[in-house]
């Protein structure tokens, strides 16, 4: 049942991926990338973190895709040009990235007996375990991070609004 | 009893008379300079004279002193096994060699003062002239090798300074860089023989290598023979013989002097003394010594056929100055060292009047060198005709001079020494021959005839007397200037007659035996016989000189035009200085102009500002071309820059390259 | 059924590369911007495969909590990616103003 879905929700996400590159238009870009974040909430479940699953869905595929959809509309630039300005991209980028594909593949890959197995009879994660940790000895840094949301808000009102108002 | 000798002060006085004149003596009043300068050489002599004394009265040689500041003994060098001391040493040897130095120098210096008292830079002279006489005591109290190679390039450093004393003029400063560099080519055969001795013996003092050498008897030729003759290179070098004798007469640009200092008592000796000095390592090298000896006779004839037709006063001395140098060399050669360093002595003797009597001709006469230009001088300059008389019969070897003693040992010595011995004493014997005649000449040309000093428009040579000089009518010179004449005429008559045997023996411990004539077979009167064929040689010479110079006539020039092709080549040095100018010195001015022009100056020193700059500006262009602002690349380059990293990660953390044999990853709890 | 935890790596490598290539490849600086999303959330991946794994048992389990340590992590990386989205998306939006494109290629010059 395990490997069912994963292998379902895995094709799922690295279609998605791949679709993401094969597009031209940002809105497919953004489409598929709304599925590869639900793919991966799905993962998470399966990994036993209920509660990150669901945040998944709320703030990456439900807020933040949801701004860039709106930001490729707004812009409506249209479909990618074909412009070639670099050849380093291609000569130099392409190799780093099969070297990073390759070797991070390879060390998983020998070292695969000791990393051992997941199965769905494993204990999930719960909330309160998360709330736990989260709001006892993480306390300062989720704080924190709410006043970095905050100045977030600021920054993007700041550099958005149009030139001319006060 | 065991004096102290103040060896150390020898040399540092005249050092002393240096420093003096040369920081202070611009400032300073003539009267001061010169009495500084006198002074230090009369303080070194009374020195000497006192240390004569104290050997006479009972003090023993050798002494040996090292110079100690305070009670520290001044180590010079001690590195490792190469350990040099400033040590002198005063025998024998030294002692003779002193009292020329300090002597002989003592009377040069008195008659300077009269001689340049008329030149600019009288300060700078005296100070040159202090610096010699330290340098040439330093060389021969020296104990070791490099304290007398001190001594030697010192000599030869003074001698360019005084040769070159007069730098304005051309010829003068040049003759001054030619003395000083075949010196150096001298030098390095110098050298060469220092460091094949270092390798031999350890050590470089006289002391230890001449036990070193009578500790091993079995020891002959092969590497004594080559340190011998690299440091005959180094004595040719410094006392004029073939093939470096070249800068000798050029030397003469210097003042008056200076050539009857260096050029005839002091410097050039320095090679005789050297190889006396090290005549244990000579000794055992038959081969050096007849080279020695060739080297010898041959540079005694050669440089008497070119004095017989050279024109000016000093170039004859200068010629005969070589040529009695073959002689000293001879004597060497044939191991008769103390006959040569006898000889050392009575040219030292004649030789620096011959050289102050032409000063005083030439001063007399306002500037003129040239002989074609004088005569006639005998009632004019009296006393430097009687006294240059007295030279001239010495060098030519006539009985019962100097000259005659010392020539007609060296010329037996060399009879004796077996075949090749009878041919270099026929050489010699000839050169004697040609050395009267040209003397004579000189004499006649100079002192007898009609004068021909105010009938030719007297061209001014002033080789060796500045421009400040106006020209007076001939008069005889100051009495500071004749004063050492006297003196030294009285030393060539009479020097000699100490005697071969008492020289001989009074050298021997430090030079080795002398050759007895009555052990020799033939016996006293074999010896006599020689001489008295040496002594009609000479007067042989003397007649011919008279036949042709002493009224006026033409047998001299018909002679001239009948042996033009002989004549032209003798008068023209036997292009000798053309043929080194065409091997050696064209050569290497092409080669270092192209190496300093081409290769210093162009590839090095533009070509590194050149490099340095295009490094500098094709790095920029490159570089330049990494911030093109354009997106894809900088990520190409991020992701580039994290491959690396993750692959030294990976490394770092699971020790191996890429797993290659097996990962293992797990965490160990702590508190588990 | 169980699945060893090395694909769950696996799967997250690969979406990792698939997000560089992304950001080497695409013109759009919108879409090179959901490459670097992309990227984010393969890391988020394997943060929670591998508190998984090791997580403990027992009293260790309260007491090191590896688990959920790894799942807020990804939390916290959740929340700043939301917040440099809104302000990666305010800086394309002036970038558009100033510029009038969304290619990569013609945003070569630093200055707006």
């Amino acid at each position: 049942m395990h490997l069912v879905l994963f292998l379902i929700f895995a094709g799922f996400c690295l279609a998605g991926a791949v679709n993401l590159l094969l597009q031209t238009h940002p809105i497919n870009s953004a489409l598929s990338l709304i599925v590869v974040m639900s793919s991966l909430a799905v993962l998470y479940l399966l990994l036993g973190a209920e509660f990150l699953a669901i945040a998944q869905i709320i703030v990456y595929a439900g807020a933040v895709m949801v701004l860039f959809t709106f930001v490729v509309m707004l812009l409506n630039v249209g479909e990618e040009e074909k412009t070639n300005g670099s050849k380093i991209a291609k000569t130099i980028g392409f190799p780093a990235a099969v070297v990073i594909l390759g070797v991070i593949a390879d060390i998983i890959l020998v070292a695969q007996r000791s990393l051992g197995r997941v199965s769905l009879d494993e204990p999930i994660t719960t909330t309160k375990d998360l709330s736990a940790v989260l709001f006892r000895d993480l306390l300062l840094p989720f704080e924190l991070t709410s006043v970095l949301i905050l100045i977030a808000i600021l920054g993007a009102v700041a550099l958005a609004r149009k030139e001319g108002h006060s | 009893m065991n004096h102290i000798f103040f060896l150390q002060l020898i040399p540092l006085l005249p050092l002393a008379g240096f420093l003096v004149n040369g920081l202070l003596g611009r400032r300073l009043p003539k009267a001061l300079v010169s009495t500084v300068a006198l002074a230090a050489p009369f303080a070194a002599f009374l020195l000497v004279v006192r240390a004569a004394y104290l050997i006479w009265s009972g003090s023993t040689f050798p002494v040996v002193e090292t110079f100690a500041i305070g009670t520290r003994t001044a180590e010079w060098i001690n590195a490792g096994p190469l350990h040099v001391d400033f040590t002198f040493a005063l025998d024998q040897l030294t002692l003779v060699m002193l009292l020329i130095i300090t002597g002989v120098g003592f009377l040069i210096h008195i008659y300077s003062v009269g001689y340049m008292s008329h030149e600019e830079g009288y300060w700078r002279y005296f100070a040159y002239l202090n610096l010699f006489l330290f340098f040439m005591s330093v060389l021969v109290l020296a104990e070791n090798f490099l304290l007398m190679f001190v001594g030697w390039e010192g000599v030869g450093l003074a001698s360019y300074l005084l040769i070159g004393f007069y730098f304005d003029k051309k010829s003068a400063a040049d003759a001054g860089k030619k003395a000083f560099v075949v010196n150096r080519i001298g030098d390095f055969g110098f050298l060469l023989g220092m460091f094949l001795l270092l390798a031999q013996f350890g050590s470089l003092s006289f002391g230890s290598i001449g036990t070193s050498l009578a500790a091993q008897p079995a020891l002959q030729g092969g590497i004594l023979t080559a340190i011998a003759l690299c440091l005959v290179v180094g004595a040719c070098g410094k006392s004029a013989q073939i093939p470096l004798y070249i800068w000798l007469p050029d030397a003469m640009e210097g003042p008056t002097p200076v050539s009857a200092l260096i050029h005839a008592a002091t410097m050039v000796t320095a090679g005789v003394y050297m190889i006396a000095r090290t005549h244990a390592i000579f000794d055992r090298s038959p081969f050096a010594l007849a080279v020695v000896a060739i080297i010898g006779a041959a540079t005694a004839l050669f440089a008497a056929t070119i004095g017989l037709v050279q024109t000016d006063i000093k170039r004859v001395l200068a010629y005969s100055t070589i040529s009695q140098l073959g002689y000293m060399f001879l004597g060497c050669g044939v191991a008769a060292y103390s006959a040569a360093i006898f000889h050392l002595m009575t040219h030292a003797f004649f030789k620096a009047l011959l050289f102050l009597a032409a000063g005083s001709v030439i001063h007399g006469l306002s500037g003129e060198q040239d002989m074609r230009n004088m005569g006639g001088l005998r009632k004019k300059l009296p006393i430097t005709f009687w006294t240059m008389t007295a030279g001239v019969l010495a060098i030519s070897g006539i009985f019962p001079f100097a000259g005659f003693f010392s020539k007609d040992a060296d010329l037996y010595d060399a009879f004796e020494h077996g075949a090749s011995g009878k041919a270099i004493w026929f050489v010699g014997l000839v050169a004697a021959g040609l050395t009267s005649f040209y003397m004579f000449r000189l004499w006649y040309l100079t002192f007898f005839g009609e004068s021909r000093a105010e009938t030719q428009t007297s061209a001014v040579n002033d080789n060796s007397h500045s421009t400040l000089h106006t020209s007076h009518s001939v008069h005889e010179s100051p009495w500071s200037m004749l004063a050492p004449l006297v003196i030294l005429a009285l030393l060539s008559i009479g020097g000699g007659w100490i005697g071969m045997k008492h020289f001989g023996d009074f050298l021997a411990p430090v030079v080795g035996a002398v050759v007895d004539p009555e052990k020799e077979p033939g016996g006293e009167t074999f010896d006599y016989f020689l001489s008295v064929v040496a002594v009609a040689v000479a007067a042989l010479g003397w007649f011919i000189a008279h036949l042709f110079y002493f009224r006026k006539n033409d047998r001299a020039a018909k002679l001239a035009a009948a042996m033009s092709g002989v004549h032209s080549l003798l008068a023209n040095k036997y292009w000798i200085d053309e043929l080194y100018n065409f091997i050696f010195v064209r050569p290497l001015k092409a080669i270092s102009t192209f190496i300093l022009g081409w290769i210093g100056e162009g590839v090095i020193i533009r070509g590194s500002t050149w490099l340095l700059g295009g490094i500098v500006m094709l790095t920029g262009e490159l570089l330049r071309r990494w911030q093109s602002g354009n997106l894809r690349s900088y990520a190409a380059w991020l992701a580039a820059g994290a491959a690396v990293l993750i692959l030294f990660a990976g490394y770092a953390i699971t020790g191996t390259w890429l797993g290659a044999h097996g990962i293992d990853i797990h965490i160990n709890w702590a508190g588990r | 059924m169980h699945v060893p935890s090395s694909w769950y790596l696996i799967l997250s490598a690969l979406l990792f590369t698939l997000g560089v290539v992304g950001f080497l490849i695409k013109r759009n600086l919108i879409t090179v911007f959901m490459s670097i999303e992309l990227m984010l959330n393969a890391v988020n991946l394997s943060f929670v495969t591998f508190g998984h794994m090791w997580r403990a048992t027992g009293q260790a389990a309260i007491d090191h909590r590896i688990a959920e340590r790894g799942q807020i992590f990804v939390f916290f990386v959740m929340m700043v990616a939301a917040a440099e989205a809104a302000v990666g998306l305010a800086v394309i939006i002036a970038i558009f103003r100033a510029r009038g494109t969304l290619n990569v290629d013609q945003i070569d010059l630093m200055k707006l």
